[in-house]
């Protein structure tokens, strides 16, 4: 991209030589784009002609808009860059919806390109006429209707700059079919702005003093760390790594921060939560300051409010100052990049040699290490030829087959336990590894997203850590993997079971389980086969070792259907409404520990 | 930044008092915004008791938007930072956190009466200084601006007196000194 604006002058006839759609595709390659995701129809087709007659950004085909969104979420999640997606008007639009909501709610920046009716026909019931902006309008960061071809160029700049910049989130450009054809002119600007959107950066400095100060005088402190950081860049995970080392404090996580801190390392919890481990929402409700960096006190993380981390004084670093005092209140707020925080309190912190409570942080460690003792993610695989597969150990063995193979490993989920079981049996120890719906709990979201990751990552691995249930909500997916040759591997823990409302319905709703059973399934094996996907199936336990290694071994793509234990529950588990302490970690434990697990910090 | 004053409260005066705030917004004037803000509150659960909208810049490209709200001190925090991380919104302030501020609203009253009603009706107006903007043989139109309680309370004294018809324009408000939003 050149630093200067390049700009086209009219032609002798008075007109610009290059319509909407051309200058639209050739604005996305000066930002960068060479990748989008799609979907053609009547309202997109001079966008799909230009596509056609240009080689610099390369169009994937997925099988369904939903599925494109996902795809461009993953590709954005996976590489920090933006995702764009292309649809067209009414059905194509209505079916990003989802995505968007998606997008919105897990702070990932994509562009949503939709067609719209000719100018002159909006308003009437046109065909495949939408409202997409009335639609949309709360589903994403931003959406514009674009009028005027003289706006286009500065319009798609102005999305991008929303979309990446603060907060990061989705922004749809909806564009009529007239705008698309129209001579346009075209503009390379590289600097933009908005001028009523002007997202904070720069953190408080003297906020982030006394976060330190109060950060020393801790006793049992605690990092809670959220997706955020994973937002703010892989600067502010390698920064995040150094602060927690530097000041010894233990470090939890929510579910769209895995992998910011490394989960190999022993300062770290685990996830915490409704899901979370014993150890890290144990340590929650006992800290006595917890730093909470890129994270917003969701529900799944923070149980009862009022119940929540009773006794400690908060810091909260958050880019969104809506954030700030929305679900918890806090003590000490800090706006502004969280990647920037972590840099400033590094800095802050060592500035003094002076640690007040170093004996008092050992006595933690030491409470710590007894809550981790019980080891709560325990569970029992009988081994014996023939045995059910327990869902744990598949992940399990999925991770430790695949760490040494000298390849990079991505994983992304669908919705459910094995979502929570992924989150905990699977370590993640890189930022932008690990792809999951969090905010919105897409179902479906696992198997287009390993399509956009493997795009981005062609030589890695990715693996749909996917149940049953909700790959067959996008399992149309799998004609596009086999379209483009992406070697996902996709890992099926079959209960026969939608399996978290099974879950809720044996443990809150007296058993009774409505509509939760997954009949008529497909054949998966065979299934994948009609796509030109190999299908592999491990049906007990002595035939998942092999089956995983032949997944890894083969060069393309593998569907592997692993039966598992139709009834496992996913513990630990904070049951709705209750607070940190009144953790349940399972039959298998609390059979053992039964005394344990009354001590309260 | 003002979430000292917030944390100044108990938790449980947070979470319990309820008070009303008129926020006053300069936006982007352009097609969306309204609903975007307006989407916000129904989406979000707030209220909306009272809202004005109109351009205020000669090259009409600036709205004000004056809300009447009313919650918890704690979701009056969440509307103003909500309203502020909207896109075309240039700048959010709440007037009662701002300091003393005035804030009017305009009404039109039909009253349909003749003899002593018409009379009585017509006395009142002077007293509360209403113009008469329309009138033919058994029929008044008012047009009263002021203080919420002052329409409120001609309004409630006309509808014994024929009080047929009633338009109000809701607040606008701004700030009492050269203090600027």
């Amino acid at each position: 991209m050149t630093s200067h604006r390049k700009k086209d002058f009219k032609t002798a006839n008075n007109t610009y030589p290059t319509n909407g759609a051309e200058v639209l595709l050739n604005v996305l390659s000066d930002l960068g784009v060479d990748l989008i995701f799609g979907y053609p129809g009547g309202a997109v087709l001079p966008i799909y002609d230009a596509l056609f007659k240009q080689k610099r950004i390369c169009h994937i085909l997925t099988r369904h808009e939903q599925a494109a969104v996902h795809a461009a979420e993953a590709y954005a999640r996976s590489t920090g860059k933006v995702g764009v997606v292309l649809v067209t008007s009414g059905p194509g639009a209505t079916n990003i919806v989802t995505g968007l909501v998606d997008a919105l709610m897990d702070s990932v920046p994509i562009i949503c390109l939709t067609g719209q009716v000719f100018s002159n026909l909006i308003g009437n019931d046109a065909f495949q006429e939408a409202d997409t902006t009335g639609i949309t309008r709360a589903a994403t960061k931003f959406n514009y209707l674009i009028k005027n071809n003289l706006e286009l160029s500065k319009t798609i700049h102005e999305a991008f700059y929303i979309a990446k910049s603060g907060r990061p989130g989705p922004v749809l450009l909806d564009i009529p079919k007239d705008v698309m054809l129209a001579p346009t002119p075209y503009e390379s600007e590289k600097v933009c702005s908005h001028p009523s959107y002007r997202p904070p950066v720069e953190p408080d400095r003297k906020a982030v003093a006394r976060a330190v100060e109060a950060m020393r005088q801790a006793k049992r402190p605690l990092f809670y760390t959220g997706g955020g950081i994973i937002n703010s860049g892989v600067k502010a995970s390698e920064d995040l790594q150094k602060l927690v080392k530097r000041t010894g404090f233990p470090c939890t996580s929510t579910l769209m921060g895995l992998g910011a801190y490394p989960a190999s390392d022993p300062q770290f919890l685990g996830m915490l939560g409704m899901h979370g481990t014993y150890e890290a929402n144990l340590a929650t409700h006992g800290c006595d300051v917890l730093i909470a960096l890129g994270a917003r006190f969701d529900d799944r993380v923070t149980g009862t409010i009022d119940g929540f981390s009773p006794n400690s004084l908060k810091i909260h670093a958050d880019i969104d100052p809506s954030q700030i005092n929305k679900i918890i209140l806090v003590d000490i707020p800090i706006i502004g990049d969280v990647g920037l925080t972590i840099e400033l309190m590094l800095k802050e912190w060592e500035k003094s040699p002076i640690k007040p409570n170093e004996e008092s942080l050992k006595l933690w460690w030491k409470q710590i290490d007894e809550w981790r003792s019980i080891k709560c993610l325990r569970y029992k695989q009988e081994t014996a030829n023939g045995s059910v597969i327990k869902p744990q150990h598949a992940i399990r063995r999925l991770y430790e087959l695949s760490k040494d193979r000298d390849k990079d490993v991505y994983v992304t989920t669908e919705v459910g336990q094995h979502q929570m079981w992924a989150a905990q049996y699977f370590p993640f120890d890189k930022p932008n590894h690990w792809m999951t719906s969090g905010g919105l709990g897409t179902m479906g979201y696992g198997l287009p997203a390993a399509v956009g990751t493997q795009l981005a990552h062609p030589d890695s691995f990715v693996f749909d850590i996917a149940g049953e249930g909700s790959t067959m909500m996008n399992i149309q997916e799998l004609a596009t993997i086999k379209q483009y040759h992406l070697p996902v591997k996709i890992f099926i823990l079959n209960n026969h079971y939608l399996g978290m409302v099974r879950q809720w319905q044996e443990l809150v709703h007296g058993g009774r389980y409505s509509e939760s059973y997954s009949a008529s399934l497909p054949d998966f094996v065979k299934l994948a086969e009609s796509f030109g996907i190999k299908g592999l199936r491990a049906n007990t336990i002595e035939e998942l070792d092999p089956v995983i290694t032949e997944m890894l071994d083969h060069e393309g793509p593998v569907l592997v259907d692993v039966c598992v234990e139709m009834v496992e529950n996913c513990f630990p588990m904070i049951p709705a409404g209750s607070p940190h302490n009144h953790i349940l970690l399972g039959p298998l434990i609390e059979n053992e520990v039964k005394t344990k697990t009354t001590s309260k910090p | 930044m003002d979430w000292v004053d917030i944390k100044s409260l108990k938790a449980n005066q947070l979470k319990d008092t309820f008070v009303t705030a008129v926020f006053s917004l300069i936006v982007e004037n352009e097609s969306g915004v309204l609903a975007r803000v307006i989407g916000l509150f129904s989406g979000r659960g707030y209220n909306i008791e009272s809202l004005t909208v109109a351009p205020i810049e000669k090259d009409g490209r600036k709205s004000r938007i004056n809300i009447l709200t009313s919650g918890t001190a704690m979701v009056i925090n969440q509307i103003k930072e909500q309203l502020n991380r909207q896109v075309p919104v240039y700048q959010v302030i709440n007037l009662d956190e701002q300091g003393p501020y005035v804030a009017r609203e305009l009404a039109l009253i039909k009253v349909v009466s003749t003899g002593p009603e018409r009379t009585e009706a017509l006395n009142l107006a002077d007293a509360f200084r209403a113009q008469v903007v329309d009138a033919s043989v058994s029929s008044l139109v008012f047009e009263l601006t002021g203080k919420t309680e002052k329409i409120d309370a001609f309004v409630d004294l006309l509808r014994p007196l024929g009080l047929v018809e009633l338009s109000r324009t809701g607040i606008a408000a701004i700030s009492r000194g050269v203090q600027t939003i």
